[in-house]
């Protein structure tokens, strides 16, 4: 029994998303996109599908983007550190019909919840999972996080970190993820146009958001986000579409032996034919591993829905199971059970 | 069927232990005897002392698994001090088990198990059969391998399905010895076995070949019968404590009309209760294994702030992962059922033996002025009505309540009287109503001082929770010095009221007196059969036992003033009693303590407890 639910006349607006409480956030920091993007797309997941306001659930971890469900007016939940992917999934299997949308940051969910991370990948409810990739650790001011770039100096690396960071996409894949996708906090219309992609999709989607932190690690992500390189270090990837980028679009990526390759379009006898057509819906998880990886300056950072795959989600597979018991089981009560097995009377 | 009836001698209570290599099936054995002691209509607890191996190596002291069961015609309270039957069933059995037994107990051996090559891996010099050793028993050398595959020669069974049926040879022999009818165990093979018929064959035939071979033996002069227990009337069964603490959730939950979410991660000596609740989808009841102890405990928040009845179950290492997010329950002030089957610590320590070492863990180990209710089950049966009265305050007060139970009432198990789910007393959460202008999170009854469960998906109650303190009424983040006084003492004060909620402290015994003993949770049935045996030698001596811890019940001081002592008896280093000297230090504590992974015995209790009178 899959939870269906039927698009419906429901006519939200951002308003209805607004919350009355002070955004606490620095002046300039990443996160105040974010929150507008998402506050923009609610409505529209509303319509598209038939969730009222009050179905709406945001959960998050700790740090400085899991202050988020405080500022919108939605059911929202704040957990401890690293936890909100297992706050998320009580509350979706609880209650299959909420649109359950999850915020953590790369020190919650690479660190110290890096194990609900890979697990809630793997066990795939139907959770939009927004992490918020500044490579540092924010509210307790510049530590260094596992997504940091190895030889950064930060407060606790004063001789640039020694540790090989995670690649959050790599990781999600790895652990057997169905959808991942990747934006940037500079471009509200990708953001938007994911994060309902991401809600569309029928398990768990992790979108990491390469946002700046101004404060402690400003211009982290600025070789892909500068309006000077962008162009060449951005592939924002369509399906259906060529593995296209650059300012008119005139190079692409290649499949050369068992590695992606970035081309120029009529450059060594390269055609727009031999750029590589993205789907994101192939279970196999090769190309898709790839695109995750890829990074500048050799390749552009891969943006967009990378993969997508249809599978089950935990939920329906429990909430069927229950229907199941619930035809088959001999005990119609708890009545039933305490009197099941050997029993006797005394008279 | 039953042993020739001129032998037949009546007793009031007998121990039996079973014990073997933890291969060789002495837990269904032991299992399989309780039932029929239910069918005899005797009063029963049983216990299992097993190793935290799956498989120790075979023959050796280490690796032996034993089964207790303590039955009689009046109520049973403990799993019994000294066995007066043992059934070893190796070398290494015996050398574990021969501190249990009386000094005249019968003693059962499969003889054919006492090679030299055995007696070596058991530690025995020599053989303890032949050596006069155990003069003042009355030993048994039954070569059972033998006389096994004897009773099953006809069978076409090979060797290894054979001698696995050895168990049911000892078994026929008890059998006998307490006059049971073997038949009434004919329909467990059949269901057991049911895909092959050549093994339930072999196990009657076995089981009936040592029921007669006890039959024809010399030695045993007289077979023994006890009356049928006075138990009230009604419908019994025998329950472990785990499976007593999955069905007093189940019937919380139909009770209350909010479907479980149980988070939980295995761990012995808990698993039993998320195995068994795993079975029972068909009452909605969402269980979810998850990947450790703490997202099993998040994941159960997140259930309960979508409107589950929300539990969690763990022993005392998981509890200690879990402390920070019962935190995060206390103070979102959501409801919570944390069940601690408490084991020997700290550390790993010892995971299969029992000890209530977890309470102040329980009472305060969280950051922060972090108060919950903490209750504690007084036995298996006891704790199919804790976890459901558990459930009910969680619900009902809004906070997560800690119930202690431990491995000795997790696995142990007694007679349990069936109630009826609808006997059971109403359970009404304060959920907030769809639409309510009125509705503010952090709003309370001004009874309970609970505030409202406005469950994620109402219409009209959005809100946000979290771990940052709380404004009071609004619910809305604060930092304001004022405001976390007035939280905190509001966080402590919801919890004090729950001792309107609570019954009051009872006496077993009279109201005033020489010596009160006072013990909490698991311990009951040894206390009270300590304490009933000295008064009925005329002592003046009653007896307390705690269920609620915090809060604890408001007749306390009343209780204790009534006696010039009191001793508080607990299986760790004086917790309980330290907690106590805390909330009543107007009285003086004597303590009594033991950390070895073992109940307490009776002769030891009323050895103290004597000398605690002759001062």
């Amino acid at each position: 029994m899959e939870q269906k639910i039927e698009p419906q006349e429901i006519q939200l607006t951002k308003q209805d998303f607004e919350s009355d409480q002070m955004v606490k956030w620095c002046p300039g920091c990443g996160d105040h996109a974010i929150l507008k993007s998402v506050e923009n797309v609610f409505p529209v997941v509303g319509q598209k599908m038939g969730y009222k306001k009050e179905d709406f659930v945001v959960v998050s971890g700790i740090g400085c983007s899991s202050r988020f469900p405080y500022y919108m007016n939605t059911y929202g939940i704040h957990g401890i550190h690293g936890r909100a992917a297992a706050l998320a999934m009580g509350i979706k299997l609880t209650n299959p019909k909420l649109s359950v949308w999850m915020i953590s940051g790369d020190g919650d969910s690479m660190a110290i919840g890096g194990n609900h991370f890979i697990h809630i990948a793997r066990r795939n409810p139907d959770i939009n999972y927004l992490m918020f990739n500044n490579k540092i650790y924010g509210l307790t001011k510049g530590q260094y996080s596992p997504t940091t770039p190895k030889g950064q100096k930060t407060k606790t690396s004063p001789q640039g970190t020694f540790e090989t960071p995670f690649n959050p996409g790599e990781l999600a894949i790895g652990a057997r993820g169905k959808f991942f996708a990747r934006v940037i906090d500079t471009n509200p219309k990708l953001m938007q146009k994911v994060f309902l992609e991401a809600a569309l999709h029928h398990g768990t989607s992790i979108v990491e958001i390469l946002q700046n932190c101004v404060i402690y690690n400003n211009k982290i992500h600025a070789l892909i986000t500068g309006r000077d390189t962008k162009d060449d270090n951005q592939l924002i990837l369509e399906a259906g579409e060529p593995m296209l980028f650059g300012k008119d679009k005139s190079k692409g990526i290649i499949l050369e032996g068992t590695r992606l390759k970035a081309v120029t379009i009529g450059e060594n006898g390269i055609t727009k034919d031999d750029i590589l057509v993205h789907d994101p819906t192939t279970e196999d998880t090769g190309i898709h591993m790839m695109l995750a990886s890829m990074a500048p300056p050799e390749l552009p950072a891969a943006l967009g829905v990378i993969r997508s795959v249809k599978a089950e989600t935990l939920e329906d597979a429990i909430w069927n199971s229950v229907e199941h018991e619930k035809e088959v089981s001999p005990y119609k009560n708890v009545d039933d059970l305490l009197n099941s097995g050997n029993t006797w009377e005394i008279e | 069927m039953t042993a020739k009836k001129d032998k037949i001698v009546e007793i009031e209570e007998a121990v039996v232990r079973f014990a073997g290599d933890s291969g060789d099936g002495m837990q269904l054995t032991g299992n399989l005897f309780s039932d029929s002691t239910a069918f005899a209509g005797n009063d029963f607890a049983t216990f299992p002392d097993y190793p935290s191996e799956i498989r120790a190596p075979q023959g050796t002291v280490s690796g032996v698994s034993g089964f207790q069961i303590h039955f009689g015609h009046k109520n049973i309270h403990t799993t019994g001090d000294l066995a007066d039957v043992l059934v070893a069933m190796n070398p290494a059995s015996l050398k574990a088990n021969l501190k249990w037994v009386k000094k005249d107990a019968i003693i059962i051996t499969n003889s054919d198990e006492f090679t030299e090559k055995n007696l070596g891996k058991a530690g025995f010099d020599s053989n303890p059969l032949d050596d006069n050793s155990l003069t003042g028993h009355l030993l048994i050398k039954g070569p059972l391998n033998t006389l096994t595959k004897e009773a099953v020669k006809d069978l076409d069974l090979d060797n290894k399905s054979v001698l696995k049926s050895k168990n049911m040879f000892a078994l026929g022999m008890i059998y006998y010895l307490f006059n049971r009818d073997y038949t009434k165990t004919f329909p467990f093979f059949e269901k057991k076995f049911k895909k092959n018929p050549l093994v339930v064959e072999a196990n009657k035939k076995v089981l009936e070949a040592g029921f007669n071979y006890a039959e024809t033996l010399e030695v045993f002069t007289n077979t023994y019968r006890i009356e049928k227990a006075s138990l009230n009337k009604g419908h019994y069964r025998n329950v472990t404590g785990n499976l007593a603490t999955a069905w007093g959730l189940l019937a919380a939950s139909e009770r209350s009309g909010h479907h479980i979410y149980l988070g939980s991660y295995p761990i012995t000596p808990a698993t039993d209760i998320l195995q068994e609740l795993s079975k029972h989808k068909q009452f909605t009841c969402i269980t979810q294994q998850a990947e450790d102890e703490i997202a099993g405990v998040v994941s159960t928040i997140g259930g309960s702030f979508a409107g589950a009845m929300a539990v969690t179950t763990t022993s005392g290492p998981g509890l200690s992962l879990k402390s920070e997010a019962i935190g995060l329950a206390i103070i979102t002030e959501l409801p919570m059922v944390i069940v601690d089957v408490q084991r020997g610590g700290p550390s790993t320590g010892l995971p299969t033996k029992s000890e209530q070492s977890d309470l102040l863990q329980a009472l305060y180990g969280r950051n922060g002025e972090a108060p919950c209710i903490v209750m504690a089950a007084t036995s298996a049966a006891d704790a199919f009505y804790s976890a459901y009265e558990a459930a009910k305050l969680a619900m009902e007060h809004m906070t997560p309540v800690i119930l202690l139970t431990d491995g000795s009432i997790g696995n142990g198990s007694e007679v349990f009287k069936i109630p009826k789910v609808a006997d059971l007393p109403e359970i009404h959460p304060p959920l907030a109503k769809a639409n309510d202008p009125e509705y503010q999170a952090y709003k309370r009854d001004p009874k309970s001082l609970a505030r409202q469960w406005a469950v994620a998906g109402t219409p009209g109650l959005r809100h946000r929770l979290g771990g940052l303190e709380k404004a009071d009424i609004t619910g809305n983040v604060s930092q304001e010095p004022l405001n976390h006084q007035i939280m905190t003492d509001l966080r402590q004060a919801k919890v004090d009221k729950v001792v309107d909620y609570i019954p009051e402290l009872k006496i077993d015994g009279d109201d005033k007196g020489e010596l009160l003993v006072v013990g909490w949770g698991s311990t009951y049935g040894v206390l009270l059969t300590a304490v009933e045996e000295m008064r009925a030698e005329g002592k003046s001596v009653s007896m307390t036992q705690f269920k609620h811890i915090m809060p604890l019940p408001k007749n306390v001081h009343e209780v204790f003033s009534g006696f010039k002592k009191i001793i508080v008896c607990e299986n760790n280093m004086g917790q309980f009693a330290n907690y106590l000297r805390m909330k009543h230090p107007e009285f003086k504590y004597e303590q009594y303590n033991k950390v070895q992974g073992l109940p307490f015995m009776v002769s030891e209790l009323k050895t103290k407890f004597d000398t605690l009178l002759n001062e």
